[in-house]
Order: structure tokens, then C-alpha cells, then sequence
């Protein structure tokens, strides 16, 4: 009977056999999990024993008499519980799981030899005979009634009355009833891996009916299809480009109808590679249900998300690493129950499977509730390998310890167990998800529990991009990113600020930090000139900011192609792409754009949008914006607003002593706190109001007891004073209000705030013109850490003076808003003198309207700079002024 | 422009007796590549850089619709950069289903010589060469160095590599 059928026939008929019987014994699987916490449901049972008795008849028919009587014997027992003859046990359901592994052992054989592997079943047959009597020892009676219990229930203390039940079994039949979320997994778990399934097809639970309405496909013709419409997409493109760039053509309507014809082809096509991912969960609830019994530990598996739809590709190569961490936590993470009672825990420990899509990616998370990672021995098994040195250990965070784990042959496992040491390592996990284009990243808290994160990108797709341009390269940022469009010009009602050296983008009544293309990608030859720009507004959800580029080209859809190996790890890119013409272009990850953006200019966008004009830096044209504040005794002092980088509410308790003065941890780095005032204290709890100043790495906080308001107003110094850390005082909102003297407090902070090495023999003369005292006595001290020699005057008409006495300068600094002589004037009286001719001009103001900046450079400004930019002013002077004297 | 060299179906690895090299050139040092490994030669058209990339690695290019990553062999033999505007051919190879096309100053001819002829690397090779070199075949007026494709192709990936065990 054995050799009856031979040929092809038989390999056709074998291998269509091999495929049918692998599936249904995956579901069987998770069928019979399911059935053995809920033995009351028939229709479980029922299907199970229909796919069994499937088998077995397909074995006799083929002729495979050892899988027959195997099937066999299982289906008996299978129809005594169908038949309630006997009552289910846990016992019995793991000889019958015993049995479908045998199968699978039996068919794996077939496969590669295409007979049955001789072998003696007898001891299966003979359990299986014994469960068939019903005489297996009474294990756990099905879940919803509960047992009656003898020993004292842990949290109570004392033994259970009659007709109360442990508090871990209430929590087992309140989870074993299955939630809105569960039924819907289950239900999709069955859906064939191989079917060309109607998207829309009503989740039934009849296999059958399924099977009805799909059709088998091989992978591989399916493979073809996508890569047929990919290439149908791109000549389409390619068409649609000649097309476009001929005035009138007959080609137009066709190729219109052809271009949503291919759109649509190109849908449907992808719909078929798309999968949920249930169907790589398949397997864990058997997998979690055999653990927990070979372990035994008390293991819960919830699944949530199994609807989250993924390329089958992906699917096929996540599957593995997926079911390796699901083991690792069942062995490694989750305690015994003994320990979790003793640390408080309930005695079954949760494994959290859940898949979701974010963005274009579909975020798959592992969980477990278990012991979670040791960081000490982490750390041993690293110095112990010499992974990183015992310096480098010691400034690594937990989190960095924690990513040793992906490192090739890394266990601190007591015992590598049978169960999950079997070879394939946490890196091997890692490779196989980061060559689909994946991340994979772990958060673990000591003694509550360990989450992997899986992050990979839907199917390498089709998908509408921006194609941009900067410094003479053409990028594509996917559409889905893309806002909107904006070019910064006086008309567009939008305009390009700079607070504290960064450019923000004012978008209608949005404040947005900016991000230019050219400096992200580190190239250089893009246009510097800000108004000239485009900007695209970036969504990203989470985050928004403006992408300042070049050019602007169109909308196209690409076909993205995955990084090369060796680009994979640039996270600027998510893929590259062909264009219609055929010249390939990098395709930007905006999110990873959008992380340079998050560095310090969203907290300066955040606080300019809560503050409008004000906190931004000049205000109104010829207007100082001022921080008032109370500080000691001191009821109302102002703190030019221009100098402050932050405005922080430190928590006082935090407040530290060293050397006997007050600091803080701020930014990684101890900072100085100052009290503003006399007679002022600083806080011991609550919040501590701080104005911070920052330059480079260093921050000075002056502390105030209370932030009253902020105002723009024309700063006219009425009276100088001779206290220090007061610079004078003005009339503001009709109040006399003192003026704070930032640069005193600075130096107190650091003596050497303001020093910074000068070149040697390079000391160069900057002239300052600006009628404003106080802001005269702002900017020298910053010119001068730069390294520069600083003459100020009260005005052109003063320093014409110093001109007429034959004093040169290297460059002068020049206000534009003067009574008297303007600005404008002055530039072009320096301009048409013989002996200042050459000088470079800096235009310093705070009017900067592009009328005015354009005014000022028509005048021999050779730059325009906002007042409150003195970083970009002092880059520029150092820019103009370098060549010239570089020490010899 | 490119050229579709027969794929011989000898194990590619084995350097066998009377094995067929193509020759190519790379600052005037000429380099061997064993022709198993070679999928083809072409002239590449534009290739378009990848900013923040290795500096080994030239940029991406289109191939009949599929995109090979460029490599300098200048670079990648720490030799200095020919002069712009020099003649540059590229000589496609594969690794693990993706493409690579190694750049060269230009290609000569296939040679095809006895396997008993591979010296070892001599003595006062660079420690760079020799790294990525697999032998040398002292020719009548030259030296070819045949070149080791995958160490050529283990171009350094950043934190990859130090974590690597």
C-alpha cells in the first residue's frame, strides 16, 4: 500500500497534502490552548475534531498508515470529550498536543523524503488509549468553577469557607473570559498565509466557509505580480514625465486613464502582501501553554492587535525572533510562583504581545510583568568580557547596560535552558529585524518587568513623496509628512525670526523651529539667503517644524527600495528611490530630520507662541523686551529679555551647595544660582523661579522670588547707578523700575564668563554706534569675549568725530533707529569716506522687515543683524575679519 | 553601457586551476577580481551621493532599474582621489541580494592564469592591502593583486562593527 502511488501524481498530490494538513495542525494548536481553558465550548471542539478526523482520512487515502493510526487514536479521544463521555483534563489535552507534535514530526519527515520515517508510536498510542478511558488523575477543573481548596489562600491568611474561591483563580476566570479584543484575534488567526482573502470577508468561524471563498496562491507568483506592478509604476511615471513636458498630446487621456488604472492595480496588489499579524502569533499560545507547564510557572499570554496588518515578508521573518522572546520571558522573565507571591505579585505572571501601526511602521511590543533585567550583572558580564572598560561602565546609564544583551553570544542566564538558550541569541534577534529595515529597542524596570519594542516598516511600498532640492541634490520626503508648503517672502505673511542664534519659521499664529536641509545633511552650496527659501511644514504628529530647502520640485509616487547594507544605518534615510527620469535619489526619514529640530528650538518655540512678540527677544520696533521680577527687596526690577535663554521653575529641594554657593544640576552640568537682590533668599521648598543664561556648555541662573510680567518697552536709562548688578534705572509702565546689570551677575557666576582667548597679536577694534546706553553696555562685554577690542560711541556724530581724528577700525557695529543721524545715513556717510570706506559694516537692529534689512545692505551694510542675534553678529564679524593677521 | 561577463559555475570561492580573472586598475596598481565573482562591468552613468555615508562609499546608482551602491576602490585602498573629471568604470558585484559596483580607474583585459602561479602577499604590502587581498600573480611587467571581494565589501558600519563579537 505504501509504494501504491508513486509519480507525479503522488508528489503533486503529497506536497498539496503537506501544505493543507501543516496548516490545520497550527490551528489545531491554538485551537486546543483555547479549548483547554474553555472545555464547555463545543464549537472548539467540534472543528478540532473535524480537523483531526480530516487527517486521519487523508492518511488512509494517501496511504500513510503510521500518521493514520496516530490520528486516530487522537481523534478517539477527541470524540469521547465531544460526546461528553469523558471529562476534559489537562492531562489529556497534552497527550493529544503530543500527538499533533508526532504528526508534525511524521509530516516534516515526509517532506524531505516522501515516505513515512519508521518509528514505534506505541508509547503515544498506549497514552493516548489511557486518556480515551478518562482515567487520568484530576488536574484543574475548567476555569469558571471554581475547585474547592483545602490550603489557606496566600492573601487571606486563613482557609477558605465553603464556596469561596483563591484570589488567583477569580483572576484566572475573570481572564479567561474572552474580551471584545481576544474573540476578534482568535477569529482572525486562521486566515491562510497563502490566500488571496477578500479584505472585507466577514470573520466567520467556520473554516470552511473560508476556504470557500479564498484561493491558494504560490508565494512566488505573487511575488512576481508586485515586482510587475512596481515596474509599471515606474514606466508609468516615466511616461507621465514626457507627457508633461509636451504642450498638447494625444498621449494625455490614455495615459490618464492607464496612470489610475496602474493606481489601482498597484492597491489591490498590496493588499494581497498585507497580512495580520496574528498569524505569526499562531503558535505562542501553544508555545506559552507548554512553558508554563515545563517550567512550572503560572503564565497568562495576551494578545492584542493581531488585526495589525504587515507585509507577508516581514511577517515570515519576524515570526521567529518573535516566538524567541516570548520564550526568553517565559524562561528568564517571569519568577516562579512562589517568588511572585513572596514579592507581592499575583502568582501568574503576564506575557503582553501587541502590534499597532504608527506612522509608516507597525510597532510590535513584548511584555512581561517578570523580574525584569539585573543591571549589576549586566555590568559583571561585561567587564568580565571586556566589552567596555571599568571608566566606561561607570558612566553608562542602565538603559545602555541594557543593550549589551544584543551582543552575540550574551546570556547571563544561570543555565541556558532547553527552552530558549537553544542558539539563537538576542542578536542574531536584532540582525534579523534591522535587515528589514527594523529597530529594536528595551526598557526594563528590576523586579516589575521587561518590554522589547519592535519598530519595522510597513511593506517597502508605493508611496507619494515630495521630491526637494538642496545645495544642488534632489531629495523625496514622503508625502504623509508633508503639512504644507510655505515660501517666506514680505507677501506670504510668514517670516523667518531668530531667537538666541536659531531660526524659528512665524507661521500664521504658530511659532515653528527650523531646520535647514543643507546643515542636517552637513553639505554645503545651499542658499543662504533665508528669504529665498521654501519651507516645508513637517507633521509629524508628535511634532512639527519647519524643513527650510532650495527648491521645491513636485509630487511623485516612488517605489521605495530599501537602504543598502551599508546605509541602513544612516538615520536620515528610510530608502531610496528611482524618479521618472531615472536618476536615483535618497529618501529622508522625517523624523529622524525632526530630531535636530527637537535640540533646544522647540523649548524656545514653546515659550515664544505662549508669549507672543513679547518673548521674542526685540519686540516692537525700538523696543526692548524686558522680564520684570521681584526679588528681595527690590518690589519691581527688569531683566533685559533678549539675554535670557530660559525661564525655569527649579525645584528647591534640588538646590545644592558647593563651595558655599547655591547650585542646581541643570542640563547635566552644576549651575550657579544668584540671588538678583538684596535682602532676597532663596527658596528651600516649592519652586524656585530662575532666569538662566547660557553660553556654549555653561549656564548662570539668577534667581527671583517672583516673575511679574513681561513688557516691551524704549528703554531710556534715566539714571545710572553706581550699585553693582544694577545697571541704572527706567520709567517703565510709568513705574521707576530698576535695571538689572546681567554681566555683573554673570561674572559672579564664573569670573570668566567673559574671557576667552583672543588670538595672539590678532586684537582687532570694533566700533560700536548705538545711542542706547544700556544696550551699548550689553554688547561690549560680548564683543569683547570674542576676542575684540571695543570703542563704543552714543551715536554717528560721535563717531565721525573719532574718524575725523584718524581712528581706524576693523569693522564697526552700527544701530539703525538713532535721533539724529539714522543708521541708513551713517552707512552711507561711512561708505563715501575715503578713509572708512573699506571698513565692514554690521547693521544691529531690532526692526527686520525685509524692506529694512534690504534698506540697510542697499546703504553698505555688508550684513543685518536682529539685536537680540548677538551670536550670528560676532560669527559674522569673526567670518569677515579672519583672513586677515592670522598669526605667523 | 555594460558588459554581461559569463558567471562561471565554478565554486567562486576556490581559486582553481586556470582560473579566469578580470583585471582592473586603481592608481596605476592592478587588481584581479576571480570572474565567479564579477556579475558585470559598466561605465556608470550619474551617481548620486548620500550625504553623512561613509567616505568610502561613492553614492547609489540606477542599473536597469535596480540601485547599486557605489564604492571608491581609491577610497577603500586609501589611495588619493583621482583628479575630477577622471574616467571611472565600475565592476558590479553581489552580496547577500544586494548590489555593488566597485569603482576603478578603468578595466583591462581577462586574464586567465594557473592557479599554482598565486603567490602570497609579499612582505612589503601595505597592512591595508593585505587585508583585502586574497594573493598576487607576479605577471611579465606587473604585479596583480587579487582582490578578497567580501573583506572588500566589510566596510566599516559605524557602532555595528565595535559591537560585533
Amino acid at each position: 500500500m505504501q509504494h501504491f502511488m508513486r509519480g507525479k501524481i503522488m508528489d503533486d498530490l503529497l506536497s498539496e497534502f503537506l501544505t493543507e494538513t501543516a496548516e490545520s495542525l497550527e490551528i489545531v494548536d491554538s485551537e486546543l490552548v483555547r479549548f483547554e481553558r474553555e472545555p464547555g465550548n463545543r464549537d472548539i471542539l467540534s472543528r478540532i475534531f473535524r480537523l483531526v478526523h480530516t487527517i486521519k482520512g487523508t492518511c488512509g487515502f494517501i496511504g500513510l498508515p503510521r500518521l493514520e493510526k496516530v490520528a486516530h487514536h487522537a481523534e478517539t479521544v477527541l470524540g469521547k470529550y465531544r460526546d461528553g463521555v469523558i471529562p476534559v483534563t489537562q492531562d489529556g489535552v497534552t497527550v493529544i498536543l503530543k500527538s499533533i507534535d508526532c504528526i508534525k514530526g511524521i509530516l516534516a519527515s515526509l517532506a524531505q523524503t516522501q515516505t513515512e520515517p519508521a518509528g514505534d508510536d506505541s508509547a503515544l498510542l498506549a497514552a493516548l488509549d489511557e486518556a480515551a478511558k478518562g482515567e487520568a488523575p484530576v488536574a484543574a477543573a475548567p476555569a469558571p468553577a471554581p475547585a474547592p481548596v483545602e490550603a489557606p489562600a496566600a492573601e487571606l491568611g486563613r482557609p477558605l469557607k465553603p464556596g469561596e474561591v483563591t484570589l488567583d483563580e477569580l483572576e484566572a476566570a475573570f481572564r479567561s473570559a474572552p474580551g471584545p479584543q481576544e474573540q476578534k484575534a482568535e477569529a482572525a488567526a486562521p486566515s491562510h498565509a497563502h490566500a488571496l482573502a477578500q479584505p472585507e470577508a466577514p470573520e466567520t468561524a467556520k473554516t470552511e466557509t473560508i476556504a470557500a471563498q479564498t484561493l491558494r496562491v504560490s508565494v512566488d507568483v505573487l511575488e512576481d505580480l508586485m515586482n510587475m506592478v512596481s515596474e509599471l509604476v515606474l514606466t508609468r511615471n516615466q511616461l507621465m514625465d514626457i507627457v508633461r513636458r509636451s504642450e498638447d498630446s494625444e498621449f494625455k487621456v490614455p495615459l490618464q486613464r492607464l496612470s489610475s488604472v496602474t493606481a489601482e492595480l498597484q492597491e489591490a496588489v498590496m493588499k494581497t502582501r498585507m497580512q495580520p499579524i496574528g498569524n505569526a502569533w499562531g503558535k505562542l499560545p501553544r508555545v506559552v501553554r507548554d512553558l508554563s507547564t515545563e517550567l512550572g510557572k503560572k503564565i497568562e499570554l495576551v494578545m492584542t492587535g493581531a488585526e495589525t496588518e504587515l507585509d507577508r515578508q516581514v511577517l515570515e521573518l519576524i515570526k521567529d525572533p518573535l516566538t524567541h522572546m516570548v520564550r526568553n520571558s517565559a524562561d528568564h522573565g517571569l519568577e516562579r510562583p512562589a517568588d511572585r507571591r513572596a514579592a507581592g505579585k499575583p502568582e501568574t505572571g503576564t506575557i503582553r504581545v501587541s502590534a499597532h501601526h504608527e506612522g509608516g511602521h507597525i510597532v510590535i511590543a513584548i511584555e512581561d510583568d517578570g523580574r525584569g533585567l539585573d543591571a549589576a550583572k549586566i555590568r559583571a558580564k561585561i567587564a568580565e568580557r571586556g566589552l567596555a572598560s571599568d571608566d566606561e561602565l561607570k558612566r553608562m546609564s542602565d538603559a545602555q547596560i541594557y543593550r549589551f544583551i544584543f551582543h552575540a553570544g550574551f546570556s547571563t542566564a544561570e543555565k541556558v535552558t532547553n527552552v530558549s538558550g537553544r542558539g539563537v541569541g538576542m542578536d542574531v534577534v536584532r540582525t534579523n529585524i534591522e535587515q528589514i529595515g527594523g529597530a529594536i529597542e528595551l526598557s526594563s524596570t528590576q523586579g516589575q518587568g521587561t518590554r522589547f519594542t519592535i519598530k519595522i516598516p510597513l511593506t517597502l511600498a508605493i508611496l507619494p513623496a515630495l521630491i526637494v532640492g538642496t545645495a544642488g541634490q534632489r531629495f523625496a520626503l514622503p508625502q504623509t509628512a508633508v503639512a504644507e508648503l510655505v515660501r517666506v517672502s514680505a507677501e506670504s505673511g510668514s517670516k523667518i525670526e531668530m531667537i538666541h542664534g536659531s531660526p524659528l519659521l512665524r507661521l500664521r499664529d504658530e511659532l515653528l523651529p527650523l531646520v535647514m536641509l543643507n546643515e542636517v545633511l552637513g553639505v554645503s552650496g545651499a542658499s543662504r539667503d533665508l528669504t529665498q527659501t521654501f519651507i516645508v511644514v513637517v507633521d509629524l504628529g508628535s511634532q512639527r517644524f519647519g524643513l527650510a530647502v532650495d527648491a521645491v520640485f513636485d509630487t511623485e509616487e516612488i517605489v521605495v527600495k530599501p537602504l543598502a547594507a551599508m546605509l541602513r544605518q544612516l538615520p536620515l534615510y528610510s530608502g531610496t528611490t528611482i524618479l521618472g527620469d531615472g536618476s536615483v535619489i535618497m529618501i529622508l526619514d522625517a523624523a529622524s530630520i525632526g530630531q535636530s529640530a527637537g535640540r533646544g528650538e522647540t523649548d524656545n518655540a514653546a515659550k515664544a507662541t505662549n508669549d507672543n512678540n513679547a518673548a521674542s527677544g526685540h519686540g516692537e520696533a525700538g523696543k526692548e523686551s524686558l522680564l520684570l521680577v521681584r526679588a528681595g527687596d527690590v518690589k519691581l526690577m527688569a531683566i533685559p529679555l533678549a539675554l535670557v535663554t530660559r525661564l525655569e521653575d527649579v525645584d528647591a529641594a534640588r538646590i545644592e551647595s558647593s563651595a558655599g554657593r547655591p547650585v542646581v544640576q541643570y542640563r547635566g552640568r552644576l549651575m550657579p544660582l544668584l540671588p538678583i537682590a538684596a535682602g532676597q533668599t532663596l527658596r528651600t521648598e516649592g519652586k524656585q523661579p530662575v532666569a538662566v543664561f547660557t553660553d556654549g556648555e555653561r549656564s548662570a541662573g539668577l534667581a527671583v522670588d517672583e516673575i511679574v510680567d513681561i513688557v516691551d518697552e524704549r528703554l531710556v536709562i534715566e539714571m545710572r547707578s553706581g550699585i553693582p548688578g544694577i545697571a541704572g534705572s527706567a520709567i517703565i509702565n510709568g513705574v521707576s523700575t530698576e535695571i538689572a546689570d546681567v554681566s555683573h551677575f554673570l561674572v559672579q557666576a564664573y569670573a570668566d564668563w567673559f574671557e576667552r582667548k583672543a588670538p595672539p597679536g590678532a586684537e582687532r577694534n570694533l566700533l560700536v554706534v548705538d545711542d542706547s546706553a544700556f544696550f551699548r553696555n550689553m554688547i561690549a562685554p560680548l564683543l569683547a569675549a570674542a576676542g575684540y577690542r571695543v570703542t563704543p560711541a552714543s551715536g554717528p556724530e560721535q563717531a565721525l568725530r573719532l574718524k575725523e581724528q584718524g581712528v581706524k577700525f576693523d569693522a564697526i557695529i552700527s544701530d539703525i533707529e538713532m535721533p539724529g543721524m539714522d543708521g541708513i545715513s551713517f552707512a552711507m556717510a561711512v561708505r563715501n569716506d575715503a578713509q572708512w570706506g573699506g571698513t565692514p559694516l554690521f547693521a544691529l537692529s531690532s526692526r527686520n522687515q525685509p524692506a529694512d534689512v534690504e534698506r540697510g545692505l542697499m546703504a553698505g551694510f555688508n550684513a543685518y543683524f536682529a539685536k537680540a542675534d548677538h551670536r550670528g553678529l560676532i560669527a559674522c564679524i569673526d567670518e569677515t575679519l579672519a583672513p586677515k593677521g592670522v598669526a605667523a | 553601457m555594460s558588459a554581461e561577463l559569463p558567471i562561471s559555475s565554478a565554486d567562486s570561492n576556490a581559486i582553481s586551476d586556470g582560473a579566469a580573472f578580470v583585471t582592473v586598475f586603481a592608481g596605476n596598481q592592478m587588481f584581479g577580481l576571480p570572474i565567479g565573482e564579477v556579475r558585470d562591468v559598466f561605465k556608470p552613468a550619474v551617481i548620486t551621493r548620500v550625504p553623512q555615508s561613509d567616505g568610502v562609499i561613492a553614492g547609489v546608482l540606477n542599473l536597469r532599474g535596480r540601485i547599486v551602491t557605489a564604492i571608491s576602490m581609491r577610497a577603500r585602498l586609501l589611495m588619493d582621489a583621482a583628479p575630477d573629471g577622471s574616467p571611472v568604470m565600475a565592476v558590479g558585484v553581489e552580496q547577500d541580494g544586494e548590489l555593488y559596483g566597485l569603482l576603478f580607474d578603468r578595466v583591462g583585459d581577462v586574464l586567465t592564469l594557473p592557479a599554482a602561479s598565486l603567490a602570497p602577499n609579499p612582505a612589503n604590502l601595505s597592512a591595508a592591502w593585505t587585508g583585502l587581498s586574497r594573493g598576487v600573480f607576479r605577471l611579465k611587467e606587473e604585479l596583480m593583486i587579487v582582490l578578497n571581494v567580501p573583506e572588500v565589501l566589510r566596510i566599516m558600519q559605524g557602532a555595528q562593527a565595535s559591537t560585533k563579537a
